[in-house]
């Protein structure tokens, strides 16, 4: 009768008080463990509540200094020289080019690798793309940079001899295939949630496959494949080393995915790489440039919420 | 007469609508191709650019201003330590929290509340977790650009992965599991250590090295908190000669991480040194592959062995 190591078991235990007090020590251990277990819980909401204060805390002091409508409008971003300027909305485009780069690559090919992983695919095939499309999304990303900027863009200029050595179009096209295993995989798991009666329903009207897939499997599940449009639409815009690395870290106010151009997180990098003094205008100027990309997220997130909300249909 | 112009016509038509499923089917093929390529080409031109660097010097030395010679001795023992630091938080911590939300957690808006910020978390770009960690770890709290500091922030950084890892190999443990422990007598605590836990202890490990793996390739957070490009010392051994033997210096220590040596090494114009980061992304992606295809294996396992 040996239940638990080291605990007397409740036969030992002989009066009615040594009873008691045991289930009463027994309560207030569970009690605690359980204490202990929600504190490690809370602590992603303290990491949440952390963003938000020191990203707040460093702009409110950033914007102090330069008034939140310059730094909406202005079209020069040259924090660190004498003649500061601060438009974010130079960084702004860089990051907006090459996300819609990334996407017009990782949204197309992710949502037919979806469709046809889920719709179309032999067992075997499925079997084996699965796991080599996660190893893809496992790749670190300063190695995709390495490649965006040694492979692809000189493949690149073979095709197109003007393009420069640092552009947003290799990064972005990079970026893309980065993105499609994030795309692929969750649309993929959403289409499959799908329940089985509404294809049958469907084959039995004597639709084709691709009728199927297209008209009934994947409005079935838009929205899961919205919510992977978004986290897509979210690494992209927060994707950092394949910029820092083969976008170039000039600031520069284009949409002309074939020049260089800096990205709000390239600056980041650029700037954490030097040696700024703490407390400088030019170490609060990467709070304020976070915190734009924190929003940034935000806003996408919300709007994912909310589409997802539009378009969810339960079974 | 007319009735087999009408059947000709069906057919017809099925035809058309049977070859748009043969065009889907090779459009899949051919997207699915894009992504197999691209991961032959990049791990190709990693090898052949990167080999012929790679020896035993190219392990056992410093980074230096000569391509010839240096070496990722400091990021491979930098990446090693913070490694430690992140596994020592992030998985007591992911796991409870974990545990928690699984089996402890009522149903009220606060555990809505920490549900709906893991789900966002897992969304935040990594970068940000970087600002948060120079604000917090380094100035606030006085670590410093130390492999504390990257430690901490990569467990954050991956708490996500490893709580959901953990929640999903807790809710595929049946109910009568639970039922038959508390039939005996046990405790909620009692249950969760000698049942829900060793069952679920498979699941876990693979959602921890996914997550280390991700760890280990993290570069940008590790950049923002000031990590080192050129660094040629190794932070003060653990280990140390005299009582009490052990020394938590290297904690506080200066360091360089695989991922920044090679973006160090890929910045630079020569294309000798080209050839040096050739040679660490391809250890980086070899260590990287080996521990999610550790991951995936044992996930595959494990689906096909426990039946309920």
């Amino acid at each position: 009768m040996s239940a638990v190591p080291g605990q007397t078991t409740l036969m030992q235990a002989r009066t009615q008080g040594e009873r008691l007090a045991r289930r009463r020590a027994r309560v207030i251990r569970e009690r605690l463990i359980e204490l202990v277990l929600f504190f490690a819980a809370l602590v992603s909401v303290f990491t949440t509540v952390g963003i938000v204060y020191v990203l707040v805390k460093e702009s409110v002091v950033f914007f102090r200094e330069v008034p939140i409508g310059k730094f909406l409008t202005d079209t020069q971003w040259t924090p660190l020289f004498d003649d500061a300027h601060f438009g974010i909305l130079v960084l702004l485009s860089g990051t907006l080019t090459s996300s819609l780069v990334a996407l017009a690559i990782a949204i197309p090919l992710g949502t037919v690798i979806a469709i046809y992983l889920s719709e179309f695919a032999p067992f075997k095939v499925r079997e084996i793309a699965k796991p080599f499309l996660e190893l893809l999304g496992g790749v670190p990303t300063i190695i995709y940079g390495y490649f965006a900027l040694l492979f692809v863009t000189p493949l690149l200029q073979a095709i197109y001899p003007g393009l420069p050595g640092f552009n947003l179009l290799s990064a972005g096209i990079v970026m893309g295939i980065m993105i499609i295993p994030y795309v692929s995989s969750i649309s993929e798991d959403a289409m499959r949630a799908v329940p089985m009666s509404l294809r049958e329903g469907s084959y039995a009207m004597g639709a084709t496959r691709f009728q199927t897939a297209v008209k009934v499997v994947v409005p079935a599940a838009f929205s899961g494949i919205a919510s992977a449009y978004i986290l897509g639409i979210s690494r992209a815009v927060g994707e950092t080393m394949i910029l820092a690395v083969a976008a170039g870290m000039q600031p520069n106010l284009t949409f002309n995915p074939l020049e260089p151009a800096a990205t709000i997180t390239a600056y980041i990098v650029q700037v954490a790489l030097g040696d700024l003094p703490h407390g400088s205008i030019g170490y609060q100027t990467i709070f304020a440039a976070g915190l734009t990309l924190m929003l940034f997220t935000l806003a996408c997130n919300i709007g994912g919420h909310m589409l997802r909300k539009t378009f969810r249909e339960a079974y | 007469m007319a009735a087999a112009a009408e059947v000709a016509q069906i057919r017809a038509l099925i035809a058309a609508h049977k070859r748009w499923d043969t065009i889907f089917a090779v459009c899949g093929m051919l997207a699915l191709m894009v992504g197999v390529l691209t991961f032959v080409a990049l791990f190709l031109d990693m090898a052949v650019d990167g080999i012929g660097r790679l020896s035993w010097d190219f392990f056992t030395n410093f980074p230096s201003r000569r391509p010839g010679q240096a070496g990722i001795l400091s990021a491979w023992v930098g990446s090693t330590l913070v490694m430690l630091v992140t596994a020592f938080f992030a998985v007591p911590l992911g796991v409870a929290a974990g545990v928690y939300l699984e089996e402890y957690a009522p149903k009220n808006w606060v555990t809505d509340v920490i549900e709906i910020n893991i789900t966002n978390l897992a969304g935040v770009p990594s970068i940000v977790y970087g600002l948060l960690a120079l604000g917090l770890f380094v100035y606030q709290f006085g670590f410093g650009q130390s492999i504390l500091s990257a430690g901490l922030t990569l467990a954050l950084l991956i708490l996500p992965v490893v709580i959901v890892a953990t929640r999903e190999a807790i809710r595929s443990i049946p109910q009568a599991i639970r039922e038959g422990s508390y039939a005996v007598g046990a405790t909620q605590w009692q249950t969760v250590r000698y049942h829900i836990l060793p069952y679920s202890s498979a699941g876990i490990l693979t959602g921890v090295i996914i997550g280390m793996a991700r760890a280990i390739g993290e570069t940008a957070p590790v950049i923002t908190i000031g990590a080192l490009t050129f660094i040629a010392f190794l932070p003060p051994a653990p280990v140390t000669p005299e009582p009490p033997f052990i020394s938590f210096e290297w904690l506080l220590s200066p360091f360089s991480v695989m991922p920044i040596q090679m973006f160090n090494w890929t910045s630079r114009p020569e294309a000798a040194f080209h050839a040096n980061a050739a040679a660490a992304g391809f250890v980086l992606v070899i260590m990287t592959l080996a521990m999610n295809g550790l991951a995936i294996w044992l996930r595959y396992r494990l689906r096909r062995n426990i039946k309920w």
